[in-house]
């Protein structure tokens, strides 16, 4: 009953791939865009997960970093979502087809 | 044995929110099960012994992205369901194909990767007289990541700058 990494791989991909749904299926964009954050998660997930095993801190000083690109994608994406909103009354990203074609 | 049942059960509540994250139809409900997975991934931090990062989860992520996604929120109110309309041309079942397709290369890769002998862990150069999971994250911020730490810095200003420009009405 040991935990291994391998664990904690899984238990990431799967987070991974509920992200990827999530950006895939969903039309509203605020989902879509808390999809990516679990996404970023998995991925911390993973790192961290490394750095426990191989005893060494590389993996969370990059797991900070890709907190601070998380944090800068969301307060300029809901930003965008903003703009957006004021100009076209949605957040269906199936209706924001102004540079599509 | 008590921490495997940690991790089941942990990996249980973060894989179950984020389900919920994504089928629910209301936004509001949405953000608040995604507080409750971001909580539950902070104890997977300090299961692994990342403390430090724990700490920066519950601030960062509970504490401020998903403020700003509540305001976002709060501040859209629509007239109608925001999923009403939908474009004839989406193709939902492509999206899950594909993602099932992702799912089986990293199952494939974990596999694998399972199978492979580890190689023998090297312990990093550890600095005499730190000690501790904070002070070894802020020596290496401080000394061999100095320069993307810099520039992590300058990204948020950046995007700080950004969401204001973007968010204000006019200029």
């Amino acid at each position: 009953m040991e935990i291994t990494p391998t664990h904690y791989m899984l238990l990431s991909a799967a987070l991974f791939i509920i992200g990827v749904v999530g950006v895939m299926v969903r039309r509203n964009i605020i989902i879509i865009f808390m999809s990516i954050e679990l996404i970023l998660n998995a991925v911390n997930i993973n790192l961290i997960a490394y750095s426990a095993q191989q005893q060494n801190a590389v993996g969370q000083v990059f797991a900070i970093f890709v907190i601070a690109v998380a944090a800068a994608e969301a307060a300029v994406g809901l930003g965008i979502i903003l703009a957006f909103y004021r100009n076209k009354e949605t957040i269906n990203i199936d209706e924001m087809n102004l540079m599509r074609w | 044995m008590g921490t495997a049942i940690a991790f089941y059960f942990i990996s249980a509540c973060i894989l179950g929110f984020a389900v919920l994250v994504i089928t629910t139809k209301e936004t509001v409900h949405s953000v608040l099960f995604l507080v409750l997975d971001f909580l539950f991934v902070a104890a997977l931090y300090v299961l692994l012994g990342a403390q430090f990062l724990a700490a920066i989860q519950i601030l960062v992520y509970a504490g401020g992205i998903v403020v700003l996604y509540l305001f976002v929120v709060m501040l859209v109110n629509l007239k109608r369901p925001p999923e009403a309309h939908s474009d004839p041309r989406r193709k939902t079942k492509l999206g899950f194909g594909l993602a099932a397709a992702v799912l089986a290369e990293l199952g494939a890769v974990a596999a694998y990767a399972s199978k492979v002998p580890a190689r023998p862990i090297v312990p990093a150069a550890v600095v005499p007289g730190i000690t501790g999971n904070t002070e070894v994250v802020g020596w290496m911020l401080y000394t061999s990541y100095l320069i993307p730490f810099e520039i992590a810095s300058m990204l948020l200003l950046v995007a700080m700058i950004g969401a204001i420009v973007l968010a204000k009405r006019e200029l």
